[in-house]
């Protein structure tokens, strides 16, 4: 009897191995965790900008958003992403090209001088325009002396804009275009391609979609931007009051639903964001496979 | 062999694209910073330190600092579970949940300063329950690092997602099979594998923290030396026209912003090399 037990000591052993995930109250847990945290943090404060914004009833939510200080906001926002994002569009563009089709000395710099925007605090990028184009700033005094307003004025938000959005289709592009590799082009241009020809027909339709991507985040950074406009606006309502400027000053004015009211047609934009964003990777995704498939049969 | 490779391209564009990425970026960013420095440069020794080490100064970096190194902190803890629940789990709605951790990326800071500013107050739907417990939030220290865990949080859980769907199950099995408990295997066989990953996350939480204003400026309460943040002191410092005191200020941000980029970019580095290194 107690040979017999002793001989089959490992079989139980076997049995008392872990599993590959944890044991289920702690995954209900670290669930329920992971939902309180992203409800409390994400879903609520997205919930709370519909519901003031519609508190007071859907006329005072129409009345606030078609009177002419918000149309003027509205409208402004749109000159600064008119401006702003075609602009770095044509950037990203040239900046990808010339760090994925060439190699020279000093890219991983120029690189990073690109993403600099990203780290310098918004607040910091429009103080440089009141140091350089302000009534004490460097070119103050000439400017001030031709009549030609830049800061507290519209150029000075759409040159803030412009700094603040320049990283986001040049980032989007240079990892892209790296991992496609310059072959196709090549291909072209030897075959007498000219250089024009062989951006429009050989790279642009290989980039568009990440192209489009980051397009999409420069556009909803540029209508979003607050802390850089805020510095070299001056606040001057119907004039230089974007859309997040206009929500601070309601905000600021205890006009809460008004501010709401605003608010939620900038949250309205970035959920716009969120889906397209969704929809390129889905392309993306899909793109990726098509071309594995194509290699496949081809069998390269 | 750079030069090599050069003469090799067969594809035009080379001067005309580095040329007008060079002057594009030159005048909008660089030269524009630049300044910054050249500003300050022009200043003496004792005003700079006079700016620098007044209280009003010292209190907004310490409280830029502290509040942003608890929020990555946070975001380190919570932004883990979001990840693991998001890459390991299936649910019902989880594609939902997994779009929605970009929010504090799309959506644009002052919607998010206000709308946390009205849960958290007294009267809010958050606030009113920490009310009962005797904690005030908003227009407190403690609101401004809820605002900072709010934009922090898609860093982490994005740096993160990638690591854990791509690592390697095979480490794993085999510290089960060696008899690891679960906890044993998270500690000593998940954990060190995602750690670069989890510091670039924090690292990236952080820069983006402590420059951080919109989110910031509603929740915050703006009391000089108690909840002023370096932001709202460097634009302070613009509306009372004390460009000197602005300009030290932000000159010091950006060195330490650069740091931290510096930082980024190893951590960056070292975890592709780390992840290269566990895939052969």
């Amino acid at each position: 009897m107690k040979d017999y037990s002793s001989k089959n000591e490992d079989v139980p052993v076997r049995l008392k191995t872990h599993p590959l995930t944890e044991f289920w109250p702690i995954r209900l847990l670290l669930t329920a965790v992971a939902f309180i945290f992203l409800g409390l943090f994400l879903i609520m404060p997205l919930v709370i900008v519909f519901y003031n914004a519609i508190a007071e009833g859907f006329i005072a939510f129409k009345n606030v958003i078609t009177n002419s200080e918000a149309l003027s906001s509205i409208r402004l926002t749109l000159i600064v992403i008119g401006l702003a994002v075609p602009l770095n569009i044509v950037f990203g563009i040239l900046a990808a090209w010339a760090v994925t089709k060439f190699s020279f000395r000093g890219k991983q710099i120029l690189i990073s001088f690109i993403d600099l925007p990203l780290t310098v605090s918004p607040v910091i990028s429009g103080t440089v325009f009141i140091l350089i184009f302000g009534l004490h700033g460097v070119l103050g005094e000439w400017l001030n002396s031709i009549h030609v307003k830049i800061v507290f004025a519209v150029p000075g938000i759409v040159l803030a804009t412009i700094f603040v959005t320049l990283p986001y289709v040049a980032r989007e592009l240079i990892p892209l275009m790296q991992a496609q590799g310059s072959s196709d082009e090549e291909a072209a241009v030897t075959l007498g391609a000219s250089g024009w020809k062989t951006f429009f027909k050989i790279t642009l339709p290989n980039i568009k979609w990440g192209l489009f991507y980051g397009v999409i985040l420069c556009t909803a950074r540029a209508i979003g931007e607050f802390g850089a406009v805020s510095v070299v606006s001056g606040h001057i309502r119907g004039k230089t009051v974007t859309m997040p400027l206009e929500v601070e000053i309601l905000y600021n004015e205890y006009n809460f639903s008004a501010a709401f009211s605003i608010a939620s047609l900038l949250a309205l934009l970035s959920l716009a964001a969120m889906g397209l964003k969704k929809l390129t990777q889905y392309k993306t995704e899909k793109v990726a496979l098509e071309h594995e498939k194509f290699l496949n049969i081809t069998g390269v | 062999m750079t030069k090599k490779k050069k003469k090799q391209s067969v594809i035009p564009g080379f001067s005309m694209s580095l040329g007008l990425t060079l002057s594009y970026l030159t005048l909008i960013v660089l030269a524009p910073l630049s300044m910054l420095f050249i500003r300050a440069a022009g200043l003496n020794v004792s005003e700079i330190k006079h700016i620098l080490l007044s209280e009003r100064t010292l209190s907004a970096f310490a409280l830029s600092f502290g509040a942003s190194l608890i929020a990555a902190l946070i975001n380190c803890i919570f932004g883990f579970i979001v990840a693991w629940v998001l890459v390991r789990y299936t649910f019902p709605g989880k594609g939902f949940f997994d779009a929605f951790v970009d929010l504090p990326f799309a959506l644009p800071t002052a919607v998010a300063g206000i709308s946390l500013t009205s849960l958290y107050m007294t009267s809010g739907w958050i606030g009113r329950y920490f009310h009962i417990l005797g904690i005030k939030v908003a227009y407190t220290r403690l609101g401004i690092i809820v605002a900072l865990t709010f934009i922090g949080l898609p860093f982490v859980v994005r740096t993160l997602q990638p690591v854990l769907s791509d690592m390697d199950k095979q480490a794993e099995e085999a510290a089960v099979s060696l008899g690891a408990s679960r906890w044993k295997t998270f500690i000593h066989v998940i954990l060190p594998e995602i750690s670069p990953a989890l510091l670039t996350g924090f690292a990236l939480a952080l820069a983006r923290a402590i420059g951080e204003y919109g989110s910031v400026v509603f929740i915050s309460g703006n009391m000089p030396n108690r909840t002023e943040i370096v932001p709202l002191l460097i634009m302070t410092r613009l509306e009372e026209y004390d460009y000197s005191g602005a300009t030290v200020i932000a000159a010091f941000m950006l060195i330490v912003s650069f740091l931290l980029l510096l930082m980024i970019n190893f951590l960056q580095g070292w975890g592709q090399r780390f992840q290269e290194a566990e895939k052969l």
